[in-house]
């Protein structure tokens, strides 16, 4: 990665009109990592891609660094194919008169004649490797799974050498099972393929595994815009996604294996939490958890005789009641309150707790508290 | 020609001059298909009336307008006697003029539909991989639309081969020039040479099953309609 360089930025300034619906975003986002489009259906998410890869024309302007693809001032618009962006469609888009080997070779021959094939970043090897696809070459599109399918759609967007990846609801066609299978490729992707990523995406599961940052749609506005981690934690996304359960992302170290006990310890700044034993993650790997907010109980005082083994220290940083339902929603800061130095990224957590528990813990801003972890999600 | 007998003429002219026909409409009609299918002008209900007209327009006014428009005195008819020193009227190249007219509709509307039931979609996937407007066209939508493609070939050709009216109009009766096997036939009623008249009759009887046939196996549907 070189994640050193600062990235380049994508400027979209679009203004599109379907019918009733119209699509109106103003955003620059930054060439790097995974940028996760959010919405429910309907909020524009895959317009926005469409427009970004020149299939619709829309008004305003898009530009890559220096390069401008749409400026309907200028009456400037650059075709799709000239573009130089991956576009992955939510049905994999395989040619049916082309086996996977011809599929795979259609963007390859294409992207040597635009590039030069010296210029090559994604070589077919690599692709190949990476995507488990050796055994596929002979296949028809017909003959081939959902999420095989997907796969080699995968690859063979890689070898046009995009310079933006472009990926619309790619496990949204895929029953569960399929989901799970595609899932690790993409997060191939993600590692071993140094490319910006725009990720269209109604799933939180997704969202919280694979991207950097979300850029929330909601009618066709944009709703927010941040770090997956900051968005998880603020409190009206869960109104914008309709689905997405509040709940908070948590960076966290690796810090021991207890091989007695069969758990994996992971430190969060300097607490520990333990989960069970993931064998494969090593002392030292960086993992990022999930925790929902319904899964985080909150206490005054250090608790005791508990099964609960995972208690975090910290304090309230913003308490949220909503006096139409029976419940309160509290964020908590990991640390002490009063440390002398305030951490320039904090940890935080997301408790929700019934409004009359939060009044019994006279629960306030700033109010030291122990956050009670039920129980975590690992993303690695 | 004369040496192969008095039937195989006629039919050899037929034969030539459903090759050039369909030749030319394949040249013409395939743009035409891809801009109906794919355009959003508002002209596209002209165009697509226009290319249907054909369908329903008896042989005889054709004839007649194309008779008016190809001739010696009109703009087109004398460009033409200017560059060849011959008139286009009662020529084998009016011929061919006039049944790339009569003809049109199968070629456009089979084509324009297998376009249609494309859709976007192909189109998308290859700009997104880089392919040009034109290296699509010919390394997806032909291959895709082949199905289509023998449709409208076999269907422009048994047409061409089965005209009458607008042949007499345009071409007349000319040994070895203009009398295809329709004309061929109808003079040998006229003559009453019902042995001759009968043998080429139910040759055209039989290639116009087998072209059908071999249509509706290629395709569920025949893809020529009205408007």
């Amino acid at each position: 990665m070189n994640s050193d360089a600062q990235p380049g930025v994508l400027d979209l300034n679009v203004r599109l009109t379907q019918g009733e619906f119209s699509l109106n975003v103003c955003q620059k986002l930054p060439l790097n990592g995974v940028t996760a489009v959010f919405g429910r259906s309907g909020s524009g998410k895959t317009s926005l891609l469409r427009c970004i890869a020149g299939f619709e024309q829309g008004d305003g302007h898009i530009k890559f660094n220096d390069t401008s693809w749409t400026d309907s001032a200028a009456k400037r618009f650059v075709p799709p194919h000239l573009r130089g962006v991956g576009y992955m469609f939510q049905n994999a888009g395989l040619f049916p008169h082309l086996d996977v080997a011809d599929n795979l070779r259609y963007a390859q021959d294409r992207a040597a004649k635009v590039i030069g094939s010296d210029a090559e970043v994604v070589s077919f090897d690599k692709v190949v490797t990476a995507f488990a696809l050796a055994g596929l070459f002979d296949r028809s599109p017909t003959q081939l799974s959902g999420g095989e399918a997907q796969r080699v759609a995968l690859a063979r967007t890689l070898l046009t050498q995009p310079r933006l990846l472009l990926l619309d609801e790619p496990l949204a066609a895929l029953d569960d099972a399929h989901k799970a299978e595609l899932l690790p490729f993409l997060e191939t992707l993600v590692r071993d393929f140094d490319l910006p990523i725009v990720y269209v995406s109604h799933d939180v599961e997704e969202v919280a595994r694979l991207a950097t940052r979300m850029l929330v749609l909601d009618a066709g506005e944009v709703a927010a815009f941040g770090s997956t981690k900051d968005l998880f934690e603020r409190l009206d996304i869960s109104e914008v996604s309709g689905r997405l359960e509040a709940s908070a992302l948590v960076d966290a170290r690796v810090a021991a294996q207890d091989e007695r006990w069969m758990l994996t310890q992971l430190q969060i700044e300097d607490q520990l939490v333990s989960v069970p034993q993931r064998p494969k993650l090593r002392v030292g790997d960086q993992v990022r958890l999930r925790v929902q907010a319904r899964d985080v109980a909150l206490s005054r005082s250090k608790p005791q005789d508990l099964s609960i083994r995972n208690v975090l220290e910290g304090f309230v940083h913003e308490l949220e009641v909503d006096v139409e339902t029976p419940f309160a929603e509290v964020t908590i800061e990991l640390g002490k309150k009063d440390a002398t130095q305030p951490s320039s990224s904090p940890v935080r957590l997301r408790s929700r707790i019934t409004r009359a528990a939060a009044d019994d813990l006279d629960l306030a801003k700033g109010v030291p508290v122990f956050a009670l972890i039920k129980s975590v999600t690992l993303d690695a | 020609m004369a040496v192969l007998g008095s039937s195989l003429g006629p039919i050899w002219i037929t034969v030539a001059l459903a090759c050039a026909t369909t030749l030319t409409l394949l040249v013409i009609g395939t743009p035409l298909a891809w801009w109906l299918a794919t355009t959003k002008s508002r002209f596209r209900p002209v165009l697509e009336a226009l290319t249907a007209l054909p369908l329903v327009l008896p042989p005889t006014v054709l004839g007649f307008y194309m008779l008016v428009l190809l001739g010696p005195a009109s703009t087109l008819g004398g460009f033409w006697v200017t560059l060849t020193g011959e008139a286009l009227t009662f020529s084998f190249e009016g011929l061919v003029v006039a049944s790339v007219i009569y003809s049109l509709p199968f070629m456009v509307q089979p084509l324009q539909s297998s376009f249609e039931a494309l859709g976007r979609g192909p189109l998308e996937v290859a700009a997104s991989l880089r392919a040009s407007p034109w290296d699509s066209f010919r390394s997806v939508v032909m291959p895709l639309s082949a199905g289509g493609f023998v449709t409208a070939i076999v269907l422009t050709f048994a047409h061409t081969v089965g005209e009458f009216g607008v042949v007499l109009m345009v071409g007349g009766n000319i040994p070895g020039e203009t009398r295809v096997v329709s004309i061929a036939i109808y003079e040998y009623v006229e003559t009453l040479r019902y042995g001759e008249a009968h043998r080429l009759s139910i040759g055209l009887l039989v290639f116009s099953f087998v072209v059908l046939l071999l249509v509706y196996r290629n395709n569920r549907r025949l893809s020529v309609r009205v408007g």
